[in-house]
């Protein structure tokens, strides 16, 4: 895979990156009040990044963005994940408990009585995890499609 | 309204799916099958699942059809009679 795809494709995924990064983004925020969540907005985000491996040169992205950027960002996704989990119980509650809800500060408003457009700084520790989580999918899917990629480059080489 | 459009997605599943089987050209097949998975991501929509339409959406036309594409490069254009 030594070639790229034509100068079209190449300069409308490079402006589509943008606004599919950005919308992924929107759909991991504001996971808790819209539909979609941590999965489904971390695909978009990887979306963004495959729409680039599959148009330009692999040598192009790795110039751009590292492999270990990848791994990193699925580590600490976990980690964070977990380590909200954990939180809780050096505070006195259970795993896994919501020890943010309602506390005021960090999404900590408390959501009014009726009908109302949705807060984003509510929820507790949910909108953490669904960050958590978006940004260990972007890294997972990702990481995929970038070995699938350097296993061909790898193969046609050895040819 | 909200029937026919209905109608009109169904349909329209129905013939990107016997497409993708019909395509001569591999890319085009992937295309199409990227095509159908959008129609069936409108169709979740319709049935009011709005969660399950956005990782269609995100997974069956984006992720899927560049795995295929990265597949289709890496293999050679050989007729099999």
């Amino acid at each position: 895979m030594s070639d790229c795809m034509s100068k079209i494709i190449r300069t409308t995924a490079d402006i589509m990156f943008m606004f599919i990064v950005v919308f992924g983004f929107y759909i991991v925020l504001h996971g808790h009040l819209t539909p979609g969540g941590g999965f489904q907005g971390g695909a978009v985000i990887a979306t963004g990044f495959i729409l680039l491996i599959v148009a330009h040169k692999l040598d192009d992205f790795l110039g751009w963005f590292k492999k270990k950027a990848f791994q990193n960002f699925e580590m600490s996704g976990l980690i964070l994940f977990i380590g909200t989990a954990l939180a809780a119980i050096p505070l006195g509650y259970l795993f896994f408990m919501n020890f943010l809800s309602g506390a005021g500060g960090l999404f900590g408003q408390v959501v009014p009585y009726g009908v109302n457009p949705g807060f984003l700084n509510t929820a507790g520790t949910i909108p953490i995890m669904n960050i958590a989580v978006g940004i260990e999918v972007l890294g997972g899917l990702s990481i995929i499609i970038l070995y699938m990629t350097s296993g061909i480059s790898n193969h046609e080489e050895g040819e | 309204m909200i029937e026919l459009i209905h109608i009109l997605v169904l349909f329209g599943l129905i013939i990107t799916a016997a497409l993708i089987v019909w395509q001569k050209d591999l890319i085009a097949a992937a295309v199409t099958f990227a095509a159908f998975s959008f129609l069936l991501s409108i169709e979740f929509y319709i049935l009011q699942a709005p969660d399950v339409a956005i990782a269609e959406a995100a997974v069956g036309a984006g992720v899927s059809t560049a795995i295929f594409i990265i597949a289709i490069r890496a293999t050679h254009n050989q007729e099999v009679t």
